[in-house]
């Protein structure tokens, strides 16, 4: 019982990393029909921009290093991902194939470019003192609290999101771009612009999740092509574009990874991927996707 | 011309020492050229599918990892032993067998996607194997892989002589070649170029659209299987890296910087990745390959998608001698896939 609590607490905490970065993924999918292959490497480069912030502030003994470290990954993550879209993508919009090889393209000179200002080492934020340690949870005892703290950051991007796409402007205009891009122009918005910000919000989220999952597990070279798997199933499994699809398919996937790991290691990436085909074989949109 | 061409790449190890010092050739021919010939071969199958079906799949490599891994646990004396008890003759045939198994897999799970999430699907299973292979010891003794695949003695010549590869190689791709240029004249290969323009038009028709995919993607699997084959054996073994997320990616940059518009492109491309990979050192920096390839890459996807065929054929039209055409109806398969879509 014990044993099974955590887990199922461990496939959560989990869950909630997959989702921080697939939703940034699936957003800027959703929108703009570009599958942004250099996800992975947002994730990376907010990773080491923050810790770069960080680590001098962290030596210094300063309180707020994490939360420094924090911001300036997220931040410089969404002016990569605003520039990338205005400099290269944008203006072969609509070739969708074409966009995601240049992020390929992209994707391998950043990481390449990581790997010879920071090399092979492994980093690791630390947390802040309030949400350092551990915390007592029900059946399994103490938990490391950054883990629980995960999971309410999960949700709050996932609330977030929705009442951006919800109950905003900028969300109204996002949702009529998913349908009708022409329509949406003809209205007067400017859907350049809306896509700018669709794509700096979406890598900031990778961001996010870089600064997140370095805090939680040790920073390395592989991590890009790591959650760039990640998000390509989630969002293959969730549906595209959808974010209650996206948030069941990390769910999924997450407890999934931990189940398998507990009962049967050596296979356990096995079970992932049965469920990524049993998907696809019975509603090739995904579980919650539109068709 | 082509068999001119052939008779030169066969003589070419007899050549290039007339051009350069012996030992430089040599270094050539076992160095860049055979290993550019088999990294082709698996670029030729990716090729294949984007030409003639429309598809780009990244499963390509994970496929030619396949037949390796087939090869290298079936084969006798590779270390360590896995199941053993098989001489070349019977593994050979065994790996390709499991290829073309492999590809008809991969074609069977995103027979209905395309495009876009086509690339996604197969990406997601070439990673998926990678993983496993990497994390599974019984079978593939995970990280470290397996080693000492030497290659048989064909007609009393070793394989480890460069020559012999080469012109193995060398005899392999042409044979792949030639039957690519063939398949896609037969009923099949219409059929499967008409799912690329149409696939609706195909299916009212009276084809199964599903099969010619499928049967494509198996087809596609045999020639990655032999790429794989040859490239055990040319590495002495294999390990999860050959099927990495970095070597997938390698054989799609391959296919694109030749050009995706006819299978010779994949050859093309191969040669320009293999001499910048041997030459980056003197070019930029030896550890920052990938930032130099990256470059390349980007530099074509972003002036000339039809890669390195399409600035062929546009310094012709500039010269105004347009004789013929390497390309096939339709220009590049970027572009036609993009145009199909809904």
């Amino acid at each position: 019982m014990d044993l099974a609590a955590t887990i199922v607490l461990n496939g959560l905490t989990l869950a909630a990393l997959y989702f921080i970065v697939a939703s940034g993924f699936s957003l800027i999918f959703g929108l703009m029909r570009v599958v942004n292959m250099a996800h992975g490497a947002m994730y990376l480069l907010a990773g080491y921009v923050g810790y770069s912030v960080f680590e001098p502030l962290y030596d210094s003994d300063v309180w707020y290093a994490w939360y420094a470290g924090l911001a300036a990954g997220v931040a410089f993550a969404a002016v990569f991902g605003a520039a990338v879209q205005l400099a290269l993508l944008g203006w072969m919009q609509g070739q969708e194939l074409r966009q995601a090889l240049v992020t390929i393209g992209l994707s391998i000179i950043v990481a390449d470019q990581l790997l010879a200002s920071y090399g092979g080492t492994p980093r690791q934020f630390f947390a802040p003192d309030a949400i350092f340690g551990s915390t007592q949870v029900p059946w399994v005892g103490g938990y490391p609290t950054f883990r629980l703290v995960q999971i309410g950051i999960a949700l709050a991007v996932g609330v977030g999101l929705w009442l951006l796409l919800n109950r905003t402007k900028l969300g109204m205009m996002i949702r009529a771009g998913v349908d009708d891009r022409q329509m949406l122009g003809a209205c007067g918005v400017n859907v350049p612009l809306v896509g700018v910000a669709v794509f700096a919000l979406g890598a900031a989220l990778a961001g996010l999740g870089g600064i997140i999952g370095a805090t939680a597990q040790p920073l390395a070279m592989g991590a890009d092509g790591r959650f760039l798997l990640i998000s390509l199933v989630v969002v293959i499994v969730g549906g595209m574009g959808s974010i209650i699809g996206t948030a069941l398919g990390a769910v999924l996937i997450g407890l999934a990874e931990q189940i398998g790991q507990a009962m049967f290691p050596t296979y356990s990436v096995i079970l992932t991927f049965v469920i990524m085909v049993a998907v696809l074989a019975l509603r090739p949109q995904g579980i919650l996707g539109r068709a | 011309m082509s068999l001119l061409g052939f008779a030169a790449l066969l003589a070419l190890p007899w050549l290039l020492p007339l051009v350069m010092p012996p030992g430089q050739a040599q270094f050539w021919t076992a160095n860049i050229l055979g290993r550019a010939i088999v990294f082709g071969i698996v670029a030729m199958s990716l090729t294949f599918l984007a030409t003639y079906g429309g598809f780009i799949s990244l499963a390509q490599m994970m496929i030619a990892g396949i037949a390796g891994y087939a090869l290298a646990v079936c084969v006798d004396g590779a270390v360590p032993r896995i199941v053993g008890g098989f001489g070349y003759g019977a593994a050979i045939p065994l790996s390709l067998l499991a290829a073309t198994a492999m590809g008809l897999l991969v074609g069977a799970i995103s027979v209905r996607t395309r495009d876009i999430y086509l690339l996604m699907i197969t990406l997601a299973l070439a990673m998926g194997v990678f993983r496993f292979v990497e994390t599974n010891i019984a079978w593939f003794n995970g990280y470290e892989g397996i080693r000492n695949v030497v290659g048989p003695t064909l007609f009393g010549f070793d394989f480890r002589n460069a020559l012999v590869f080469y012109h193995v190689a060398l005899a392999t791709a042409a044979l792949l070649y030639c039957g690519i240029l063939y398949l896609v004249k037969t009923p099949f290969g219409l059929v499967l170029q008409g799912i690329r323009d149409n696939p609706r038009r195909v299916a009212a028709l009276g084809y199964s659209v599903g099969l010619h995919r499928i049967a494509a993607f198996g087809v596609a699997g045999f020639i990655a299987g032999c790429g794989g084959v040859l490239s055990t054996i040319y590495n002495i073994g294999i390990s999860p890296g050959t099927i990495g997320l970095g070597a997938t990616v390698n054989v799609l940059i391959m296919s694109v910087i030749g050009g995706l518009g006819h299978p010779v492109g994949a050859f093309i491309g191969s040669l320009i990745f293999t001499v910048f990979d041997t030459f980056a050192a003197s070019i930029y920096d030896r550890d920052r390959f990938n930032t130099l390839i990256g470059l390349v890459f980007l530099a074509i996807v972003l002036v000339s998608p039809d890669g390195a065929i399409g600035i062929g054929a546009r310094i012709r039209r500039f010269l105004g001698a347009p004789r013929r055409s390497l390309q096939p109806a339709s220009a590049s398969s970027i572009r036609t896939a993009e145009e199909e879509s809904p």
